[in-house]
């Protein structure tokens, strides 16, 4: 009995896990150019990540970068990147290495928006995102 | 048992130790990072400490579990190559961790911060691990005490959530930012409760041998919590992605699952006092009071995470120092308590001498006090934070974390006397790891 319970229990985490995998996202094709890719690694070679969150992810001493390409704009958020400033490290980055983590962050950005705005709140106190747009 | 085994132990208790020291260094970089950007920045730190953190829970489940497993069914001495192989691949690879970050090369992804091909060494060592484990796990004829399962289970799902965090190399789960966070998160969330059913399967244990009392791991109430925190294990993980806009499913899969851990929070109100008397104490006050004491903690995070885990409060507390309550108030105050309790079981700590004790107690009493004013100035800071980005929809951040640094600065005090008091814990275990005889250790 032990056993079967468990067996099946597994066999719905599998499903559900492969479920996941394909239809997770909101199937909206955000193209990945070359810049994304580059700009992806050199975010995680300098572990952006430790000081930064993307949708609330991450360390907690700067600010949530999930839209800040919609919000300061791509020009702004290239300022701040290249020069730092009195907390956020100079990291020392070439203006190429600047674009390609624009073109990142901007990547990002068009995948959705980290707030979650007061009215996608359902009474039950889940949220409902419509993930059409 | 063997030096081998001791040295585990050992270094268990140094990444505890760095886990401190790291911790302690970036909770004042993170309120004057002026002065430390060229030198030991957070980014170098918080990657330090976190993984210091990980590795020092994983690695003293695994002792524990080791330990214990060998009383139960004499794992460690059937297996015994296999599980140096393990012991020693593990650390070596831990260390080359740490002389990467000291080197300030990352990996870069949320808690595995190290250049990435180190999983490989890691995921080979704890396939010798399993390995050695589960062949003379399969052959035990009675598995009827829980928390040969629990072992069992913690094992196999740190695998495959230390596998499933390692498939962004697959550049099909990168084309959409959506599906990599959502199988980063997942795995990440699954994996924390891998490393419970390790460590819970120890606790259980050791209640078994403080209260002397077998029936406790076999009821049926017993049962019915593993297979709900296993299901936990495998759904509730959605919680930390509420606010990502993946379909809607997703969410509400999650949020129901989690809300399935008011039943542990029932049962835990019910049977607070009852479990009092089941103990024993006898000859293992020092265990005990660890124990005991991460029972308190379970019940104030579990608080804590059942209110988090509602998306309309989420909302105010995603992002902010809460999630940050959540994470230490449960390492430190359950995982690192439990841990704590078993592993002065396995030393055998009643048997140091009275003025030790008596430091013991007085450390205790000041960790435990100091790590509650240390977790309320962080749920105090997530509030004031969550409220002022959320409702007051400030954009200007230095302006939104004013108020949050002055909370953070009684954050940064009360975590000076958190490392002392464990400090001197750990050292003091150390000297009885140092005195105690190799083979007297363990001996069945
Ligand atoms: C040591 C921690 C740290 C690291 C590492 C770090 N940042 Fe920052 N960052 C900050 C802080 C703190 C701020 C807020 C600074 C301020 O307001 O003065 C900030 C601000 C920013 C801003 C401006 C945000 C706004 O709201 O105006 C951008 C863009 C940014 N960082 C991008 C990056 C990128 C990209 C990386 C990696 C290459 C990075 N940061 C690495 C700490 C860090
Ligand atoms: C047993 C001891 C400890 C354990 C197991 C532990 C564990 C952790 C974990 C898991 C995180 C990640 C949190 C998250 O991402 O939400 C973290 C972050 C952190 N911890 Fe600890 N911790 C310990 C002790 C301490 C102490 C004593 C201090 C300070 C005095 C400290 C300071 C910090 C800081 C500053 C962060 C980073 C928070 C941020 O991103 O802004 N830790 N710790």
């Amino acid at each position: 009995m032990f056993l079967r319970i468990w067996i099946l229990l597994f066999l719905v985490f599998l499903s559900y896990t492969i479920y996941l995998y394909i239809n997770c996202d909101t199937g909206r094709q955000i193209p990945v150019e070359r810049a994304v890719v580059a700009g992806r690694d050199l975010w995680q070679k300098k572990n952006c990540q430790a000081c930064h969150q993307l949708y609330g992810l991450g360390g907690y001493m700067g600010p949530d970068l999930t839209n800040i390409t919609r919000t300061k704009g791509e020009n702004s958020t290239a300022i701040f990147i290249k020069y730092g400033t009195g907390k956020m490290p100079n990291l020392q980055l070439s203006d190429a290495e600047v674009q390609n983590l624009v073109a990142y962050l901007s990547w990002v950005d068009k995948s959705g928006t980290s707030k979650v705005p007061e009215n996608k709140v359902h009474w039950s106190g889940t949220y409902l995102i419509d993930t059409k747009q | 048992m063997k030096g081998i085994f001791k040295g585990y132990i050992l270094f268990a208790l140094l990444m505890l130790a760095a886990t401190l020291l790291f911790g302690l260094l970036a909770s004042w970089v993170f309120l004057y990072p002026q002065s430390f950007n060229n030198s030991f920045p957070f980014q170098q730190l918080r990657p330090m400490h976190v993984s210091a953190a990980l590795f020092w829970i994983i690695s003293g489940a695994t002792c524990c579990t080791i330990f214990f497993s060998n009383e139960a069914f004499s794992v460690y001495n059937k297996s015994k190559k296999g599980i140096h192989a393990f012991i020693g691949l593990w650390i070596v690879t831990i260390i080359t961790v740490f002389i990467y970050y000291f080197r300030k090369e990352y990996g870069g992804r949320e808690y595995w911060e190290f250049p990435s091909w180190l999983s490989i060494p890691l995921l080979v060592s704890w396939i010798l691990f399993m390995v050695s484990y589960y062949k003379p796990w399969l052959a035990i004829a009675n598995k009827k005490p829980m928390y040969l399962i629990m072992w069992a289970t913690g094992i196999l799902f740190f695998f495959l959530t230390f596998l499933e965090q390692n498939l962004w190399h697959i550049d099909w789960f990168r084309q959409s930012y959506l599906r990599e966070l959502t199988v980063q998160w997942k795995a990440n969330g699954s994996m924390v409760g891998a490393w419970n059913q390790m460590i819970y399967g120890s606790s259980l244990y050791l209640m078994v041998k403080i209260s002397g009392d077998k029936s406790i791991a076999e009821t049926k109430q017993v049962q019915f919590f593993y297979f709900l925190s296993l299901t936990n294990l495998m759904f509730n993980w959605g919680h930390h992605i509420y606010n990502v806009p993946t379909a809607n499913w997703v969410r509400h899969v999650s949020y129901f699952i989690s809300m399935t851990e008011w039943l542990f929070f029932i049962s835990m109100i019910r049977s607070f006092r009852s479990k009092l008397d089941e103990y024993k104490i006898h000859n293992h006050l020092i265990p005990y009071k660890f124990l005991s004491i991460s029972e308190l903690w379970l019940f104030l995070n579990l608080t804590l995470a059942l209110m988090m885990s509602i998306p309309a409060i989420n909302r105010y507390t995603h992002g902010t120092h809460i999630t940050v309550a959540h994470a230490m108030g449960t390492t430190i105050g359950i995982n690192s308590m439990i841990l704590l309790g078993a592993i002065g079981y396995i030393l055998r700590i009643e048997e140091i001498n009275k003025r030790e004790k008596k430091l013991i107690q007085y450390a205790f009493t000041v960790t435990q006090i100091s790590f509650f004013i240390f977790w309320i100035s962080l749920i105090a800071a997530g509030i004031l934070k969550g409220y002022r980005s959320v409702e007051l929809n400030m954009s200007n951040f230095q302006e939104m974390m004013y108020p949050v640094l002055r909370v953070l600065t009684v954050f940064s005090i009360a975590g000076i006397f958190v490392v002392l008091g464990l400090l001197l814990i750990i050292i003091i275990y150390l000297k009885r790891l140092w005195m105690i005889r190799t083979e007297a250790f363990g001996s069945k």
